[in-house]
């Protein structure tokens, strides 16, 4: 029984030994596999734009598109209409999402609040915001004032929901251990509440993030001067399909460092965690 | 009796559910001196966790008179201090800031006292450990300096060492009876191990359940360290697995 036991110890970590071995091994070889399709799928996209197959207006050739790239970096307006996209995403994420963490501490700590507002925000969280998006450009005009809202609608609600959730799931066995020790009302939120709910609101973080990014493409795209969703709706309107390539690859790049960013945060944060950590 | 820190007169206490009612303790009397060290053993729900949260003040819901120190106990505070049957860390903090809790560590007089408590519970070395890199008995022990920290009139122990194999159970038992030698803390500890209960005990409180009451209390005049293998310690040991069996033949008569 034992023997067989320590056999299957040993094979077990012999297994383990092989795989970290081999994950070793591979590391290197891990960025050529994972961009084998991506590789193909570009060269197969340039062939058939060289041979005319399809029209460039319909699908510009991967070269074409690095050349547009460049030359938008060149001529700075890259930089320029990234700047006014990444200026708008984050006054409306701050101010929603402050919002959002204010409203989730209010209604997380006091019962009154919860039950006075909490109703009205489920209520207005089921408006999609695309369907508000008419109404704010309505009300706020085309400037810079509506795109703010939109952005900031959206990047209230996982804010505040998991703001809120963190701060009522904390466990019931550490609160009698603080009354035990007899924290006061400070303690209790800064030692307690507050750490324990911090997975939450970073989590609540992310996601507000993630949303202000997706709010900024709609409120962009429904009209601006300026900004990478102009360059979009340039693109569009002159039928110049590199710079919406050009913006969808700006959106997409910028949306993953910004989620990277907020992972790294909470790595850092929440190193106490006993949990799988990916 | 003028220097009893625990005083119980015909403590009762019942539980109301939704639809019927448990009584978990009727008339309990117990008087605690200073610096006793009491054992409380017996069944399964027979009473005893409710009896420990009673005395901590976590449980105001009683008939009955409970006095501490001839004072009527309004809650939980650090003048009870409270060992859970699970350590009951918090998870971010690391070993000496769980200690510290609510204290701040950087004060030196609480950075002193935390330093003596980890060597008293022998953690030296893992001061900086977080909770999930801890044995099970290591964060007992984080557990029992946290409350020692507040110098606690009372030490209230639910069955703290439950969960750990012999080997240390033995060895935190043996840092307990140090604790308790140093600092002359009143314990009260609640054990499901009878050999436990004589070890560790001045005196052996025996529950009965349905309801919780107190079948006996057996004093235990043996010097410390006892030893469990030796003939008085196994009278004692004897004597008490005699009540148990009064208990099982007063059950299966039901
Ligand atoms: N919150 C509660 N609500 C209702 N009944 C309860 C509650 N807590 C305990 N009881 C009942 O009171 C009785 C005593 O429970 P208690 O937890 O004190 O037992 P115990 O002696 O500590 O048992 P164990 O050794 O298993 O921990 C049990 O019958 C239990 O069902
Ligand atoms: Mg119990």
């Amino acid at each position: 029984m034992s023997e067989q036991v320590k056999t299957q110890v040993n094979s077990l970590e012999i297994g383990r030994n092989r795989t970290k071995f081999r994950w070793k091994f591979t590391k290197g070889n891990d960025f050529v596999i994972g961009a084998a399709i991506p590789i193909i799928i570009l060269a197969i996209w340039q062939i058939v734009g060289q041979l005319n197959i399809v029209s460039p207006i319909f699908l510009p050739t991967p070269t074409a598109i690095l050349q547009t790239f460049g030359d938008l970096i060149a001529s700075n307006e890259l930089g320029v209409h990234l700047g006014v996209s990444i200026r708008r995403a984050l006054i409306g994420f701050l101010v929603g999402g402050s919002l959002g963490l204010l409203f989730g501490l209010l209604t997380g700590f006091s019962y009154k609040a919860q039950y006075v507002l909490d109703p009205t925000v489920q209520l207005l969280r089921m408006m999609p915001g695309l369907a508000l998006a008419p109404l704010i450009i309505l009300w706020f005009g085309f400037g810079e004032v509506s795109k703010i809202v939109i952005i900031a609608e959206g990047a209230f609600y996982p804010l505040y929901l998991n703001t809120f959730m963190g701060i009522r799931n904390v466990d019931n066995k550490l609160i009698e251990v603080s009354k035990v020790l007899e924290f006061n009302r400070a303690k209790t939120i800064f030692n307690l509440i507050l750490p324990s709910a911090l997975p939450n609101i970073l989590l609540g973080l992310r996601l507000s993030l993630a949303i202000s990014w997706l709010g900024l493409v709609v409120a962009e795209l429904l009209g601006s001067t300026a900004g990478i969703g102009f360059l979009i709706n340039l693109g569009k309107q002159n039928s110049v399909t590199e710079y919406i390539f050009v913006g969808i690859i700006i959106f997409a790049v910028f949306g993953k460092l910004v989620d990277s960013f907020v992972r790294i945060l909470e790595r850092k944060l929440l190193s106490w965690r006993d949990s799988y950590q990916g | 009796m003028s220097n009893s820190i625990v005083s119980i007169n015909q403590l009762s206490k019942t539980f109301h559910t939704n639809k019927d009612q448990v009584q978990a303790l009727r008339n309990i009397n117990l008087d605690i001196q200073e610096g006793e060290f009491i054992t409380v053993i017996g069944p399964s729900g027979c009473g005893k966790s409710t009896l420990l949260k009673i005395i901590a003040g976590l449980d105001l819901d009683y008939q009955g008179e409970f006095l501490l120190e001839g004072k009527n106990v309004k809650g939980p505070g650090i003048d009870k201090g409270y060992i859970f049957q699970e350590p009951r860390l918090f998870p971010w903090l690391n070993v000496e800031r769980n200690i510290a809790a609510d204290l701040n560590i950087r004060d030196p007089k609480v950075r002193e006292k935390v330093d003596e408590l980890i060597n008293l519970v022998k953690l030296t070395g893992f001061e900086k450990s977080y909770p999930r890199e801890l044995s099970g008995g290591m964060a007992q022990r984080v557990a029992i300096a946290r409350a020692l920290l507040r110098n606690p009139k009372v030490l209230l122990l639910d069955e703290p060492f439950g969960a750990l194999d012999a080997f240390t159970r033995a060895h935190m038992q043996e840092v307990l009876l140090d604790i308790w030698k140093k600092n002359k803390t009143t314990m009260i500890f609640v054990t499901h191990d009878i050999d436990e209960a004589v070890f560790l005990g001045n005196r052996i409180v025996i529950l009965k359940p349905r309801p919780g009451s107190i079948q006996d209390i057996v004093p235990v005049v043996l010097p410390i360290p006892r030893k469990k293998t030796s003939e008085s310690f196994q009278e004692i040991r004897l004597q008490v697995v005699n009540e148990f069996e009064k208990i099982e033949a007063l059950q299966s008569a039901f």
